[in-house]
C-alpha cells in the first residue's frame, strides 16, 4: 500500500496517524509541506527516522527544492519526480492520502 | 493617520498553503498606510525565509524574493525565534534576509507590546 502525506508533522497529526497505521513494508510518499518531516534535522522528532527501518520513504523532488531543502534531506529517503510519483501509484494496488 | 504597531505572525511553511503569500500581501498593504510593521517567523514559518528556494518544479511563483524587497517599503523589523530555527537544523546564515533572532521569552515580550497581532 502507498501512503501519501502532504502536511508538515508539526501542528498537524496526519503523519503520526499514518505512521501508526501503516503496515511494515508499505510505501510512504511525502509531498508539499509533508517533505519537511524528512529533513535530517526533523527526522527523529517526526518519526521518519524510525519509519525508514520498516517503510520505503519517498519525497517529491519539486516540493523539496521549492522549500530550499535539497541539501537537507535525511539519509535513506528517496527523491522522486512526478513521473516517479505516477509509477508509485501504478505499482501499488491501493493508496491512501492522509489529509 | 494614527500609527499602530502591527505584528504579523508567520507559522506556516511556504507553498503548501496560501498563508505565507497572503501574509506578505497584507504586510505590504500595512506598510503602504505607514504603520509600524513587524514580521515574526516561528515554527514552520521560518522555512519562508530559507535561502535557495527553487519553485520551478512545482509551477508556483517563488515569492521568497519579496522578503528582500521589504526594506524598500520601510519594513525592517523581522524577528525569528531561535528555538524554531534550532528545531529545524537552521541558523541565521540559512536565511535570505537580515533578521533579529530572539529567544521565546524575548518574542513573547515583543508580542505583548503590539496593538494588533495578525496570525498566518
Amino acid at each position: 500500500m502507498l501512503h501519501i502525506v502532504n502536511q508538515s508533522h508539526t501542528g498537524r497529526d496526519a503523519l503520526s496517524s499514518c505512521l501508526r497505521l501503516a503496515g511494515d513494508g508499505h510505501a510512504l510518499l511525502l509531498i508539499e509541506d509533508g517533505v519537511l518531516a524528512a529533513t535530517a534535522a526533523a527526522a527523529a522528532a517526526s518519526g521518519i527516522a524510525a519509519a525508514l527501518k520498516r517503510l520505503k520513504v519517498y519525497v517529491l523532488q519539486g516540493d523539496v527544492a521549492a522549500r530550499g531543502c535539497a541539501a537537507r534531506m535525511a539519509e535513506g529517503v528517496t527523491l522522486l519526480d512526478y513521473g516517479g510519483f505516477v509509477d508509485l501509484v501504478v505499482e501499488h494496488p491501493s493508496n491512501q492520502s492522509w489529509l | 493617520m494614527t500609527q499602530k504597531k502591527f505584528m504579523f505572525v508567520n507559522r506556516k511553511p511556504p507553498y503548501g498553503t496560501i498563508y505565507a503569500l497572503e501574509s506578505l500581501e497584507v504586510v505590504l498593504i500595512a506598510a503602504t498606510f505607514d504603520q509600524d510593521v513587524s514580521l515574526v517567523f516561528v515554527d514552520d514559518g521560518v522555512w519562508e525565509l530559507v535561502k535557495g528556494q527553487d519553485t520551478q518544479g512545482i509551477g508556483i511563483k517563488n515569492h521568497s524574493k519579496t522578503y528582500r524587497a521589504l526594506e524598500g517599503y520601510d519594513v525592517e523589523k523581522l524577528y525569528v525565534e531561535k528555538e524554531s530555527l534550532q528545531a529545524r537544523g537552521l541558523t541565521e546564515d540559512d536565511l535570505l534576509v537580515d533578521v533579529q533572532v530572539l529567544c521565546s521569552a524575548e518574542m513573547a515580550a515583543l508580542m505583548a507590546t503590539q496593538d494588533v497581532v495578525l496570525s498566518f
